[in-house]
């Protein structure tokens, strides 16, 4: 099953290498990691996705949980939770119709063009990773030059938080 | 490169190293010098509270750092230069990485203003330490050195215990600043368990007391943790049966009549049909290793498992457990046996004695026996004879072989700490070095070495360490001329196709034994192996090689193949 889990750990040269080196070494599976200072700069905060049997996904946690940068986790998915994906897309519009009909599908997708040139639209769309696979698939007839996705954020509803 | 400081109480890095150990306590530092620690060892010549004791290579004095800290109860420190003195240290952190044992590494880094550039003798030791340490730390301000060293002390022994790694940048010894060395430390990324968590203490004794056939399994959680003697207490007032890991030896006193032994590949085959036949097993400081379970499939199948383990992702790893208790070995047994005492039932006698009757009926196969008429040396009566000419008392190391599984089988562990040899990592070559470690930790106590022509070979350069500082060893050289242990596999699983497994042109042990300045001994006969481990012992002063020509064609039974369940052994 996939799992959504948020670190916390210190913000020091090598945490994230820690992080990634247990993965790689372990066999784990990794869809995405991001990983960027908090308002406590002092701080990191990691959202991993992976997937495996609760067995595995259990190892994952408490083999993250021993890593000595590790200050905290929250498996995601354990509560109701909100995720979060960016994209970035850039589109070859040529055409005036293909400018157009992309224009229309951004709008559809609640998306921005963010620069635009005579050939090309970059495009910024935030959503669930199934949105965002629903509008690459939309814009696909198209010529799409680049797609930058940051990999997922999440963050748990309501009361429960992941915080010092 | 140095930097003044204002103050007059301003003191270098190198001195801050040398301030920083004295107030750990630490007596002696294995090392090697080289360029990047030069100020350190400056330093440590200019101060006499902590010792250095030159090794001969660098992997030789993590082993011996380990073989202090496995046989005392402080952790071992070691100190090697940048580049190749930190990759020859590699193979030893990974050793104890995998044993858990408690050690500070101190290794030389470039200055910080090269590192990054292929500096002379750089390389990039955080990186190629990082998958086998507990933790490790790159020092890149003289102002963090004596927090950061307190730090790795405070990681490398509390909780599951592990190697730390200390790089050191050049330039950070040369700099000063003022000196304060931290009371206590607090981390807020690192909260090891200490003493244990009761919550579930009541679930595991209404468990352990409604066993029929219970069975307790212990490992070197017992030995780390301190725990053997209320192990001791907890098996006497059950009256169950008990067996240890290969790490846990020790951990129970083997003489006494509950005790069945090892168990695991070459484990007896009561202990391991014992395991099979269990439904209740109490698991202690043991991690379910692959040597242990053999197939997992095939493993426990009727247990009810209770498992106590200060490191939780111990738990439920390799195989489910029914009660998970997380914390150290010694507060835990003392709540159990403090719940045992408060509870109304009681083992259930009938079923116990119905349970001894069969286990006693496993032990009569005999599955140690081996040929005692042999007109060969066989290396199993070298260990008894070591082992009753020593009563039990010595501490008693191993390299990797069938030698080892020879002294773990017949060398009568009574006490904890005394058995010292590499489970996880399984290194040829330890065997030495960890004497050395054990020699200057117990400068009075008998040290014997088992070792194999082979395994000796990997750190041999130690034995002038040994005649520099006097070292009493006694090395028992079990030599059957081969990898004994790959020609048993290639025996049994590939028809006796022994691919370099021949040792060939080995050196004249006895020879070579003197020329580093020690006494050497060869025996070929059984009628002179008495004779021969009594003349050794009775040489206190001198390291004496014993190179023992053993029978060649000797196996290491009983065996459960791989793949196999417990209840599959190979038996003589
Ligand atoms: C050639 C060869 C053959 C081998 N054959 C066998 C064999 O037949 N049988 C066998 O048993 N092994 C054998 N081994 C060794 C095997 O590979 C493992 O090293 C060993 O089984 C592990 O022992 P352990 O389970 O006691 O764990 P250890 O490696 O000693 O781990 C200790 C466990 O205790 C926990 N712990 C540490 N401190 C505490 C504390 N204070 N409180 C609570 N828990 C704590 C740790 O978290 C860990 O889970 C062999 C090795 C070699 C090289
Ligand atoms: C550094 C290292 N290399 C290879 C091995 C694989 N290995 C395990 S036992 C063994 C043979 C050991 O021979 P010897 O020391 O003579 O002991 P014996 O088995 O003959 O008693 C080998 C090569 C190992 N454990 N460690
Ligand atoms: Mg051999």
């Amino acid at each position: 099953m996939r799992h959504i889990i948020s670190v916390l750990l210190e913000n020091e040269s090598g945490a994230l290498s820690r992080v990634a080196g247990l993965f790689s070494a372990r066999g784990y599976n990794i869809e995405s990691l991001t990983v960027a200072p908090t308002d406590d700069p002092s701080l990191s905060r990691m959202t991993i996705v992976t997937s495996g049997s609760d067995e595995i996904v259990e190892q994952i946690t408490k083999q993250l949980n021993k890593l000595v940068d590790v200050i905290k986790l929250l498996d995601m998915t354990a509560h109701p939770h909100i995720e979060r994906e960016m994209a970035l897309i850039k589109v070859r519009v040529g055409e005036a119709a293909d400018r157009e009909e992309v224009k229309r599908l951004t709008d559809i997708f609640r998306g921005r063009i963010i620069d635009v040139t005579q050939q090309t639209y970059v495009i910024e769309i935030t959503g669930e990773g199934s949105k965002l696979d629903a509008f690459l698939e939309a814009v696909s007839p198209f010529p799409v030059q680049e797609v930058v996705r940051s990999g997922v954020m999440g963050i748990a509803r309501g009361d429960v938080a992941l915080q010092l | 490169m140095s930097e003044t400081a204002n103050s007059s109480t301003a003191i270098t890095g190198a001195e801050i190293f040398c301030r920083s150990l004295q107030a750990e306590g630490v007596d002696v530092v294995f090392g090697y010098p080289g360029g990047a620690v030069l100020h350190i060892y400056d330093a440590l010549y200019r101060q006499d509270k902590v010792s250095h004791v030159l090794v001969r290579h660098e992997q030789g004095a993590v082993h011996a750092a380990e073989g202090y800290a496995k046989s005392s109860d402080k952790p071992g420190v070691a100190l090697v230069t940048s580049g190749p003195g930190a990759t020859n240290a590699i193979t030893g952190i990974a050793d104890a990485y995998m044993d858990s044992v408690p050690l500070v590494v101190f290794t030389g880094q470039v200055p910080t203003s090269l590192i990054g550039n292929d500096a002379f003798q750089e390389v990039d030791t955080v990186g190629i330490t990082r998958p086998c340490v507990k933790h490790n730390f790159l020092v890149k301000d003289v102002k963090d050195l004596a927090t950061t060293i307190k730090k790795a002390f405070y990681v490398a022994t509390t909780g599951r215990p592990g190697p730390v790694v200390v790089d050191i940048p050049k330039d950070v010894t040369a700099a000063s600043c003022e000196f304060e060395y931290p009371e206590s430390i607090h981390m807020r990324s690192y909260n090891p368990t200490f003493g244990g968590y009761t919550g579930q203490i009541d679930k595991a004794v209404d468990l352990i007391l409604s066993a029929k056939q219970p069975m307790i399994y212990t490992g070197g959680g017992v030995i780390l943790g301190k725990g053997s003697e209320a192990l001791t207490e907890f098996t006497r007032k059950l009256g169950y049966p008990i067996t240890n890991t290969l790490m846990g030896l020790g951990g129970y006193p083997s003489s006494d009549k509950q005790f069945l032994g090892m168990l695991g590949m070459h484990g007896t085959y009561e202990a391991n049909m014992a395991m099979h036949h269990a439904d209740v097993l109490i698991a202690i400081g043991a991690r379910f290793d692959d040597r242990v379970t053999g197939n997992i499939e095939k493993f426990c199948p009727h247990a009810k498992i209770v498992h106590v383990d200060v490191d939780p992702s111990s738990i439920s790893k390799n195989v489910k457990v029914d009660v998970p208790i997380v914390g150290e070995v010694e507060p835990v047994l003392r709540a159990l046996i403090k719940a045992l005492d408060a509870a109304n039932a009681k083992p259930d006698p009938a079923a116990l004695d119905a349970w001894w009757k069969q286990i006693r009926e496993w032990q009569s196969q005999d599955c140690l026996k081996y040929d005692r008429e042999s007109e060969l040396i066989k290396p199993q009566y070298v260990v008894q004879k070591f082992w009753e000419l020593t009563k039990g008392e010595a501490f008693v190391t191993s390299d990797v072989g069938q030698h080892q599984m020879w002294a773990a089988q017949f060398y009568g562990f009574d006490k904890p700490n005394r058995w010292i040899n590499s489970g996880g990592l399984g290194t040829m070559g330890v065997g030495l070095p960890f004497a050395m470690g054990v020699q200057f930790a117990h400068p009075d106590a008998t040290v014997g070495c088992i070792t194999g022509e082979a395994s000796i070979q990997m750190c041999i350069q130690e034995l002038s360490t040994c005649y520099q500082y006097q070292l009493p060893i006694k090395i028992l050289n079990l030599n059957n001329r081969y990898l004994g242990m790959v020609r048993q596999w290639q025996e049994f699983f590939y028809q006796g196709r022994y691919a370099m497994s021949y040792m060939d042109a080995l050196p004249d042990f006895v020879k070579l034994a003197e020329a580093y300045g020690h006494v050497g001994m060869r025996i070929d006969k059984p009628g002179d192996v008495e004779g021969a481990i009594k003349e050794a012992l009775a040489q206190k002063e001198r390291l004496v090689f014993l190179d023992f020509i053993t029978d060649q064609s000797e196996n290491v039974y009983p065996m459960i193949p791989a793949g196999a369940g417990q209840n599959e052994m190979i038996l003589v």
